[in-house]
């Protein structure tokens, strides 16, 4: 017998049962209805009936088993429009099911689809295409416009705009130049690169995260393993029951109904089909959620504890304010940048970088530096004494502060480091310098709180008054300074002690012990660590703040969609049951409902993939 | 001890999982052996000398699954 597709099996004995189903009304209960309706029966269960016999073999009972016994029992009863129905229902939801499950897992198969496929190398000054596996450490890599960057490398040549979507889930372009990082299964929109290759195959970043992804979708949450024995236990029951009414009131149709709701399709699948949906989600835009546990800790976490440094601030020191004496503030940042040209201070180094930013490069040469280590330096300029630096320098050369004190003291007292600018006449401004907030944090907390995140934490090695000033700028509920590595793995742990389940974010450079220790270790910035890419729980493969609140609230979108899903399977069970035993539902009646529920659960978590439009198409509007 | 990970064409029904699983498990030279649902595959670790690949596919292909490929 040539093997028939589901589709058409379904469509045949569609049919079957249509036929039957108007002989019934025209002739009624003729042999020929008789005919056709066991025609539909043996259709659409013949193939049911073979998956079981296999099974029962080994001694499991699925439902295909008690779907068979039920409709042989029909038969024998002689209600043959039972169980043609029954069996075309059956065969009919295990078909669109198996469509629209694929459906939600869609995302994940987007993102496989993105692998590179293949690699144009140049060795020993000939050019080949290759596989991207083949391609070795240090092979240098050419890709033109509309191809696949099938390595991460180095670029050493050319420039080119990248779509780097399937890496960090943004989808406008970065442009890139020799000496940048490029990452596998990036595409280049215009331009041309040649890449030295530096990890190939499976070490790259790419083919990390589709790894990662792959397992996560199969890391059950807690919910699933409960409900997975709720109903290890639930279907045994059932048939046991069915078995008593049948012995007790004799009424085999009421018990051959109770078995084919005794499988709790819907309740089984409420779970996993909204954590794949979620999950993939959130590959799509760069968010890695390692499993189904992970993904219900993040739904239901309320505190969140943040990294200092590379995580709410951009990790590096930059100028925050310029205020001059007597001169513009253009004119102070540029004899600053002067004194500073040589400086390796970071104070230094973030003067000129400032000044290169504000006035293009300086071309001006700072004569008779001397470094006052501790202190600041001093040089000259067109013939005059400049000092850089802090009070302490002033002072020594006799330079007074007089009422710029207070600014300069109010400055601090907000967490930053003022570099003093003076001549022997006096001081000539002031210089403040910070570690800066990242842009988005500004809203980052309203954002998160809105979300159910009760308390914001900030751990930091930074002092007291910086922390202090960062916490109140941002508006953290807590946060706690000084801190050592070791201390910051510990509070974590303190944290919990109190407040319950934490979720620890880091950046993953210097905070990989906190991210292991939290509950939940959110690695921002992903791309950037291999430490943070392992050991975190979550995976945000962007360096920006709002990957965090996008996370968090798919997340919720998540166990919100998968808490409906088990309470709408649990009141059809409770249904279902309460309907067959009061013989309010019939067979074929029972089926369809079954068919209708697991259906309905799979389309409710497809929602879910719509997420972040909607979010996005928010933000837009306000 | 041997791993294998099966790719099967896709799982829809949640039966399908215990059925599988439960073949496996009692299957002679199996050691350990879990579904996975969402990918749709089957890991198995087994002793080689006691039963071979082919068999397991073979079995879980009688159960009415069709294995599309293995690693």
């Amino acid at each position: 017998m040539p093997r028939l597709t589901k589709g058409v099996i379904v469509l045949i004995s569609g049919v079957l049962v249509a036929i039957s189903l108007l002989l019934k009304e025209l002739v009624g209960y003729e042999i020929i209805t008789i005919v056709f309706m066991l025609a539909a029966a043996c259709v659409a269960g013949v193939p049911v009936f073979k998956k079981n016999v296999g099974a029962i073999r080994y001694g499991i009972v699925g439902i295909d088993a008690l779907v068979s016994i039920a409709v042989i029992g029909a038969i024998i009863i002689g209600e043959y429009w039972e169980a043609a129905v029954v069996t075309f229902l059956f065969i009919l939801g295990d078909y669109l099911e198996t469509r629209t499950i694929e459906k939600t897992r869609s995302s994940i198969k987007a993102l496989l689809d993105l692998a590179p496929d293949k690699a144009r190398v140049k060795r020993n000054g000939v050019e080949k295409e290759i596989t991207p596996e083949e391609v070795e450490r240090g092979d240098l890599v050419i890709v033109k416009p509309g191809e696949k960057i099938p390595v991460d490398g180095i670029v050493v040549e050319g420039s080119a705009h990248v779509n780097q979507a399937a890496i960090t889930g943004e989808s406008l372009p970065v442009s890139l130049g020799v000496g940048d990082t490029t990452f596998s299964g990036t595409i280049i929109e215009s331009g041309y690169l040649v890449i030295r290759a530096d990890r190939v195959g499976e070490d790259t970043t790419f083919a990390r995260i589709l790894q990662m992804v792959e397992e996560a979708q199969d890391r059950k949450a807690k919910t699933q393993k409960f409900l997975e024995k709720f109903s290890r236990w639930y279907t045994p029951a059932i048939i046991v029951l069915s078995v008593i009414v049948l012995f007790v009131s004799g009424n085999v149709v009421l018990a051959l109904t109770l078995l084919v709701i005794a499988c709790p399709g819907a309740l089984v699948i409420s779970t996993p089909v909204s954590i794949v949906a979620g999950i993939g989600n959130g590959a799509k835009r760069g968010v890695l959620i390692k499993s189904g546990e992970v993904m219900e800790k993040l739904g239901t976490v309320r505190v969140m504890a943040f990294d200092k440094t590379g995580t709410l601030t951009v990790g590096k020191p930059g100028v925050t304010r310029i205020k001059a004496y007597g001169m513009t503030e253009d004119r102070l940042l540029r004899i600053a940048a002067v004194g500073e040209s040589y400086s390796e201070h970071p104070l230094g180094k973030a003067i000129v970088a400032k000044a290169t930013e504000r006035l293009g490069s300086i071309h001006e040469v700072p004569e008779q530096t001397e470094i006052l280590a501790g202190m600041g330096l001093k040089f000259s300029l067109n013939g005059v004494n400049y000092y850089i630096g802090n009070r302490k320098l002033l002072q020594d050369y006799g330079i007074r502060l007089d009422a710029h004190e207070n600014d300069i003291a109010s400055e601090e007292a907000i967490g930053r480091t003022v570099v003093i600018v003076g001549t022997n006449d006096g001081i000539c401004g002031t210089i403040s310098i910070a570690d800066r907030v990242r842009e988005e944090a500004g809203d980052l907390i309203p954002r998160l709180k809105a979300l159910g995140i009760e308390k914001t934490v900030m751990l930091t090695g930074d002092n007291r008054r910086t922390a202090r000033a960062i916490a109140e700028e941002i508006g953290l509920d807590e946060h706690y300074s000084e801190l050592l590595p070791e201390d910051k793995a510990r509070i974590p742990e303190h944290l919990r002690n109190r407040y319950g389940l934490i979720a620890m974010v880091g950046d993953g450079v210097n905070d990989a012990p906190a991210l292991a220790s939290a509950d939940l270790g959110i690695a921002i910035g992903g791309t950037g660590s291999d430490v943070a890419m392992e050991t975190a729980d979550v995976v945000l493969m962007s360096p920006k703040l709002s990957m965090l609140t996008y996370a968090v609230g798919l997340s919720r979108a998540t166990v919100r969609n998968m808490k409906q899903n088990i309470t709408f399977a649990l009141m059809v069970v409770a249904l279902l049951l309460a309907g067959v035993l009061f013989q309010a539902v019939n067979l074929s009646f029972g089926m369809l409902v079954h068919e209708a529920s697991v259906l309905l659960v799979i389309i409710n978590a497809v929602r879910l993939l719509g997420y972040g439009r909607k979010v996005t198409a928010r933000s837009g509007r306000s | 001890m041997t791993n294998k990970i099966y790719q099967l064409e896709t799982i829809s029904c949640p039966s399908c999982i215990a059925k599988i699983d439960g073949m496996l498990k009692k299957t002679e030279g199996i050691f350990s052996s879990e579904v996975l649902f969402n990918t749709s595959r089957v890991k198995v670790s087994f002793d080689e000398t006691r039963i071979t690949s082919e068999e397991i596919r073979n079995r879980i292909g009688k159960l009415g699954y069709k294995v599309l490929g293995e690693k």
